[in-house]
């Protein structure tokens, strides 16, 4: 965070304000519940006693987009269920944001057929990718940590 | 009555030892057989174990990788044998980690090994070239492409004294 000085010992800290309100996104990311294959198994686990995802802020899943900022699309996708996709990201509110979770929902993983979208940035802007079949918790929580990071370098002019 | 049941659990749970690994400051290691990010392997004396036979591209169920091969000669040799992996890419997000590449290789060339972090920003950048991928040469010793001496080189497969 970029507290830039301390004024003496009045006790006082001044930061930018778009430091203050990115540190405040990531500090309060709630992800959306969006399962929809075996990646989702590890997402629960990463959300359990073990790995525990609410130490960064992400008490729960939210099962309805309207209160979620982060979409973490566990899975493949399958044709039928893209245009689902595409609502339900248009649902939630600004700023959100797409991380796609594993191989099958990244690109199609072994998945290389008529039925299954190669990739969700087909369908949706997509602003971390996670390899891995499924990945494992640790990798989620680092793929989260990779969006931290590229949240916190958004400037105030991107916002608009 | 129950309840002070339920709130003695609570309060037992308080004293033992906390199961949350601390992920980023801490990690919890991987099992042995754990299959990561691959790795190209090298000979002792730094050539090359991968000689572009592409044995592991068409083992693939995946499709991930892409293999390119060319001709060594004695002047520029990568690897022993007559030919080397020129471009040797792996697409990290088709890549499922099953290994059967490393079943499949007749070198053991590639290895996946206990990297697991693999979390890109752009799709451009999961595809993992053969600089990214190989093992720097041991210490001391010259990397690829080598000078040999003609003759030398000449199986592709290593001899084996023992074969299983």
């Amino acid at each position: 965070m970029g507290v830039t000085q301390k004024l003496g010992d009045m006790g006082v800290v001044t930061l930018r304000l778009e430091d203050a309100v990115n540190w405040a996104r990531t500090r309060a990311m709630w992800p959306m519940l969006f399962g929809l294959a075996c990646c989702a198994i590890e997402m629960m686990s990463a959300q359990a006693s073990n790995y525990d995802m609410s130490r960064f802020g992400m008490e729960l899943m939210r099962p309805s987009p309207r209160q979620s900022d982060l979409m973490i699309v566990a899975g493949r996708v399958s044709r039928k269920m893209a245009p689902v996709l595409r609502q339900l990201y248009d649902q939630m509110p600004e700023p959100k944001w797409v991380l796609s979770m594993g191989d099958c929902a990244s690109c199609g993983g072994i998945f290389n057929n008529y039925a299954i979208v190669q990739g969700v940035d087909e369908i949706v802007p997509v602003d971390v990718y996670v390899a891995g079949c499924p990945p494992r918790p640790e990798q989620l929580i680092h793929g989260i940590l990779t969006l931290h990071e590229r949240v916190k370098h958004e400037r105030i002019t991107d916002w608009a | 009555m129950n309840l002070l049941r339920g709130f003695a659990t609570t309060l037992k749970y308080l004293f033992e030892d906390k199961v949350t690994v601390q992920y980023p400051e801490e990690e919890r290691p991987v099992r042995e057989r754990f299959k990561g990010r691959h790795a190209l392997k090298r000979y002792d004396n730094g050539l090359e174990k991968c000689i572009g036979c592409a044995l592991c591209a068409a083992a693939c169920p995946a499709d991930a990788i892409w293999v390119e091969a060319a001709e060594n000669t004695d002047e520029e040799r990568y690897s022993p044998g007559e030919r080397y992996a020129k471009t040797y890419e792996i697409n990290m997000m088709r890549c499922i980690f099953c290994g059967y590449c490393e079943d499949a290789c007749p070198t053991e060339a590639i290895v996946l090994e206990h990297e697991y972090r693999l979390t890109f920003s752009d799709r451009r950048d999961s595809i993992y070239t053969k600089e990214m991928l190989i093992d720097p040469p041991p210490p001391g010793v010259p990397g690829t492409p080598q000078q040999t001496e003609p003759g030398r080189y000449t199986r592709s497969i290593p001899e084996m004294k023992d074969p299983l």
